[in-house]
C-alpha cells in the first residue's frame, strides 16, 4: 500500500501556482520535498494535510481521501505550542485530544531527548522545541511522519540525533516519512526517494540513487559544451574561465570526466536552466 | 561483520556493500546459516537509505550468496563451492589483467611475467 498518493494536484492563488503536482511515496519509504524557498513545498503538504484545498487533483493517504488524521504525525519549523506551558502540560493537553495518546511513549521521548518537563517551552531551546515537537509526533501511534522545515536552523548534533529517531521510527516497515526542506542536509542520507519542485512544478520525482549516479558535473570549456547532445545538459553556470555542467551521464561521451553530482548542485542547476 | 562504506569512492554504494559482504563470506567471515542485519537495521547503521540495502540483498540474493526468508531475515547461504571457484577465479584474472598491463607499460615480456610469478608462488 502507498502512505500518499497525489495526482495531478493544483493549486491557484493570486500570485502563486502549484501546477500538476504527483508523486507517490510507498509504506516503508522516506521521501525529501526538496526545493527553495516558496517553490511550492509547504503549500503542497498543507494540501496533504487537508489545511487546504485543491482545486483539481486527487489526494490519497493510506490509500483514502478521508484519512485517520490520529496516524499521522506532523512537525512544522515553528513549535506550535503555546510558550507558557510545559513538556508535561502539552502531553496532558494532546491526551485528550488524541484517542490514540501513547503517555508512556511520549515520557520516554522526554527522557530520550533529555527535555525537562516542567520547563515552559518559551525557555527552550529551538532544538529543544524542534526535539519536544517531534516527540509529540511520534506519541500518538503515528505511521506517516510529515515535517515540514522541521530541521533547518539546528546544529548538527541534533540533526544526528534526530536521524537516528527517524531511523528507529523506519524500522517498521508499515511506517513513511515525508519531509521538506530547502537545505539539503545530511538527513537526507536517510531519503530513499526525492521529489524536486520549482516555481510550483515538479522537476523530477524519482530514486535517489538513481538520480545521483543519472547525473554528474561537467567541467568544461564552451567548445566541448556546444558539442554535446543538448538533451543530455539539464544546467549550465559559466564564470570568466570555465563552464560547469549538469549533465545525464550515459548521454555525455565516456571520455569527458564527470564528476559526481549532490542534491544542492541537482537544485542550483535546475533551478537556473528554468 | 564490518562494513566500510565511502562516500568518496566512484563505486555505488550498493555496489560497496555486495563486494564486502562477498569478501565476508569467501573469506570465511560469514559462515553459510549465519544471520545478517536485516535491511532497515544496516540502513540505520551505515546511515544510508533502505532502497540501497534492499538492492544490495537482493544483488546477493540473485548471486546465490545469501537467502531471505520470509519475516526471518537473511541468511548466509550454503557455500557453494563451485560458486565461490567462480567468483574467486573472476577476480584472479581481473587483478592478472592488471598485471598485464603494468607489464606492458615496463617492457616486461611475458616470460619475465611467469618468471616473478614462479618465485612469488614458490615463496622464495
Amino acid at each position: 500500500m502507498n502512505a500518499i498518493e497525489l495526482e495531478h494536484v493544483s493549486k491557484h492563488f493570486s500570485t502563486f501556482t502549484l501546477d500538476d503536482i504527483s508523486f507517490t511515496v510507498p509504506m516503508g519509504a522516506v521521501m525529501g520535498l526538496i526545493g527553495e524557498n516558496g517553490a511550492g513545498k509547504s503549500t503542497t503538504l498543507r494540501l496533504l494535510l487537508g489545511l487546504a484545498r485543491p482545486d483539481g487533483g486527487e489526494i490519497r493517504v493510506f490509500g483514502t481521501d478521508n484519512p485517520d488524521k490520529e496516524h499521522i504525525g506532523v512537525v512544522f519549523d515553528e513549535c506550535c505550542f503555546p510558550e507558557t506551558l510545559s513538556a508535561r502540560d502539552v502531553g496532558r493537553v494532546l491526551a485528550s485530544a488524541y484517542k490514540t495518546w501513547l503517555p508512556d511513549t511520549y515520557a520516554a521521548y522526554l527522557r530520550r531527548f533529555q527535555l525537562p518537563e516542567k520547563k515552559k517551552i518559551k525557555d527552550y531551546s529551538r532544538g529543544m522545541k524542534m526535539k519536544l515537537s517531534i516527540a509529540a509526533a511520534l506519541s500518538h501511534d503515528s505511521r506517516l511522519l510529515v515535517l515540514d522545515e522541521a530541521t533547518s536552523g539546528l546544529d548538527p548534533v541534533v540533526r544526528d540525533e534526530i536521524l537516528d529517531i527517524f531511523y528507529d521510527f523506519m524500522q517498521d516497515e508499515q511506517h513513511a516519512i515525508l519531509m521538506s526542506s530547502h537545505i539539503t542536509s545530511d538527513l537526507e542520507r536517510i531519503c530513499d526517494y526525492i521529489t524536486f519542485i520549482h516555481q510550483g512544478r515538479i522537476r523530477f520525482s524519482e530514486e535517489k540513487d538513481r538520480l545521483l549516479s543519472r547525473f554528474g558535473v561537467l567541467r568544461c570549456d564552451e567548445t566541448t559544451l556546444r558539442a554535446l547532445d543538448s538533451a543530455a545538459v539539464h544546467g549550465v553556470r559559466r564564470t570568466n574561465v570555465s563552464v560547469e555542467a549538469l549533465v545525464e551521464r550515459e548521454r555525455v561521451p565516456a571520455s569527458l570526466t564527470v564528476d559526481p553530482v549532490t542534491l544542492d548542485e541537482i537544485m542550483v542547476f535546475t533551478a537556473k536552466e528554468a | 561483520m564490518n562494513l566500510i562504506i565511502s562516500n568518496a569512492s566512484g563505486q555505488p554504494i550498493y555496489d560497496q556493500i555486495t563486494s564486502q559482504i562477498k569478501g565476508l563470506i569467501l573469506s570465511g567471515e560469514l559462515h553459510a546459516g549465519d544471520a545478517l542485519p536485516s535491511m532497515r537495521a544496516l540502513a540505520k547503521d551505515l546511515r544510508i537509505s533502505v532502497i540501497t540495502t534492499k538492492r544490495a540483498y537482493e544483488e546477493l540474493e540473485r548471486d546465490g550468496f545469501l537467502v531471505s526468508i520470509p519475516g526471518k531475515g537473511s541468511f548466509v547461504a550454503q557455500a557453494n563451492l563451485e560458486l565461490v571457484r567462480e567468483e574467486n577465479l573472476k577476480q584472479i584474472e581481473s587483478r592478472m589483467q592488471e598485471c598485464i598491463a603494468l607489464a606492458a607499460q615496463s617492457g616486461l615480456s611475458l616470460n619475465d611475467l611467469c618468471e616473478i610469478l614462479t618465485i612469488l608462488y614458490k615463496g622464495e
